[in-house]
């Protein structure tokens, strides 16, 4: 058994907790929030206005749903342009009245449904990577199932980004990888391995801050030590002015790549 | 989220043989996939790699788009001294490199420089398509990314040219960081008050198409280009059922607002040099 793969499973696991158990334990007071004022309310994507301790934040999570009702209801957690849209929207609003915004992330992806790409799909995912970049309140994201690719991302365009133990990170699922380039759905255990995936591997490769600890079911211990280090994350950042956190934030993102220059020209 | 179809090799070894056992004799013949009409490749060079017969849009490659666009002579390219590098030690990436920098002719899958459109300067950015589909790895997105930085402090508008098959899947996360990366550059470039336009051609999809494709001030885009976040396939397997024909291309995200106007190779020019004469800002002093 591949250690990559079990990730992946524990990450997707019946009865993982889900970003609404984060919310309800580490926020008080909170109020959702509906719709883009676009086109609808997208399930996928929950918000709204809470408190970090006294500290009033937009909580803005990808939410997959426990039960199959729930499940179907918030499309197992896959957003139409219409969810990011409406995280763009309250993100906006947070950058009003200056509060801060923490992303709870745990999607596979950005829906690929006929609706999602006549509605611009892509537009919304471009959009929201643009605008978080200079976003002029603080925004940390937290990785609390699986990560999955540009529908992940368009809500982990922030000053840090956080994985629970046991979450994954990724540009594609593990099964798209194998199908894709080995033309074998049954590697994806050897996919899981290549694409460098779990908390640890992100840690190293320098992409997150943090990882959350988790021990087993019980995650009372995950939702304070959470609370903690959003907290201390939020103070670390209220002397900054709103340029220094933007370049803060352009720099995080700018040095991601590695690159050869070759001198010799042919 | 990337279609299978986009990874298909293009070229089998017999046919290259052939190819280079017969080119002195006859001329190579490529069907149009539209209307079935055999063109020659001198015809189809001669008229920008548009079908002579029905204006179907083959695929051009970088260089033939830069001589197409930029005004002659005054294309200078820059950062081309970069490759890519295995990150992650992924297994096959090394050949796959190899092998498309000899098949593409280029180190990577996009071609930036600085060039005058209809006399006006501007920044240029090309993707390649013979470079593993113009997949978006590290190079790719720093090219991207310095392109903007570029054009912003020297206050030039960009015109970029798109064509992706998405992520590079063999640079895993580092691929993913690309698309926050090129939007920061392009959003700050927009800050600045400066002029993007982007130009979709087929096909741009998956990772390039979610970030600096649908970023443009103008987003222009090429007929019958295929242009999409997920791909055909991908949606089919999901939704399970057959996509209506033609769901995904230019003319089709038009009519939902999501393209400004389509640009026919004939007139792609033209068009550009207008619009970067349209924005042209009054000297200030
Ligand atoms: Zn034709």
């Amino acid at each position: 058994m591949s250690a990559a793969y079990e990730r992946v499973q524990a990450a997707r696991a019946k009865g993982r907790p889900t970003s609404v158990d984060y919310i309800n334990n580490i926020f008080t007071n909170f109020q959702e929030l509906h719709g883009d004022r676009r086109f609808g309310d997208d399930g996928a994507i929950v918000a709204g206005i809470g408190r970090l301790s006294d500290m009033p934040v937009t909580i803005i999570a990808q939410e997959k749903g426990q039960t199959t009702k729930e499940k179907i209801a918030r499309n197992f957690g896959s957003p139409n342009p219409e969810g990011y849209r409406k995280a763009l929207r309250l993100m906006k609003q947070a950058e009003k009245f200056r509060r801060p915004v923490i992303c709870f992330v745990d999607t596979s992806g950005a829906y690929p449904g006929l609706g999602a790409e006549e509605r611009g799909q892509a537009e919304a995912i471009a959009e929201n990577l643009m605008e978080m970049m200079t976003l002029r309140t603080p925004i940390i994201s937290v990785l609390v199932g699986e990560g999955g690719s540009g529908g992940a991302l368009a809500l982990a365009v922030s000053d840090e980004v956080w994985m629970m133990e046991n979450s994954i990170y990724s540009v594609i699922s593990p099964e798209g990888c194998a199908s894709i380039l080995w033309r074998d759905a049954k590697k994806v255990k050897e996919a899981s391995e290549c694409l460098r995936l779990t908390a640890e591997d992100l840690y190293s490769l320098g992409v997150i801050e943090r990882i959350i600890p988790e021990s087993g079911r019980d995650f009372t211990a995950a939702y304070m030590n959470l609370r903690t280090w959003l907290k201390k994350a939020l103070d670390d950042r209220a002397g900054l002015s709103p340029e220094e956190l933007i370049e803060k934030r352009y720099q995080r993102f700018r040095k991601f790549g590695s690159v050869s220059i070759q001198n010799e020209v042919d | 989220m990337i279609p299978k179809t986009l990874f298909k090799k293009a070229n089998n070894e017999l046919e290259h043989i052939g190819r280079t056992v017969y080119e002195d004799f006859v001329e190579a013949t490529q069907t149009c996939p539209q209307c079935g009409f055999e063109l020659t490749a001198t015809e189809l060079k001669d008229n920008h790699e548009v079908c002579t017969k029905c204006g179907h849009h083959f695929r051009m490659n970088a260089r033939q788009r830069i001589e197409l666009i930029a005004d002659k002579d005054s294309f200078t390219e820059l950062f081309a001294d970069m490759e890519s590098v295995n990150i992650l030690s992924f297994p096959g990436y090394d050949e796959k490199l190899r092998s498309s920098r000899a098949k593409s002719g280029e180190r990577e899958g996009v071609v930036v420089g600085e060039a005058s459109v209809g006399g006006r300067r501007c920044v240029m950015f090309v993707m390649e398509s013979q470079f593993m589909m113009g997949s978006m790895g590290s190079v790719v997105g720093e090219k991207v990314a310095l392109a903007f930085e570029r054009a912003t402090r020297e206050g030039l508008p960009v015109l970029g040219f798109t064509v992706s098959g998405g992520a590079r899947m063999q640079e895993g996360i580092v691929s993913l960081m690309q698309m926050a990366k090129t939007s920061g550059a392009v959003k700050l470039h927009s800050d600045a008050g400066l002029l993007y336009i982007a130009v979709l051609t087929d096909p741009t999809t998956g990772g390039v198409s979610a970030s600096f494709a649908m970023e443009g001030d103008i987003i222009l885009a090429e007929p019958g280009a295929l242009i999409c976040f997920a791909g055909p396939r991908v949606i089919e397997q999901t939704i399970r059922k057959k996509l209506p024909k033609d769901f995904q291309t230019a003319e089709v995200l038009l009519e939902h607002g999501f393209v400004d106007a389509i640009a026919p190779r004939n007139i792609q020019k033209e068009m550009l040099a207008n619009l970067l004469a349209l924005h042209e800002k009054e000297e200030s002093e």
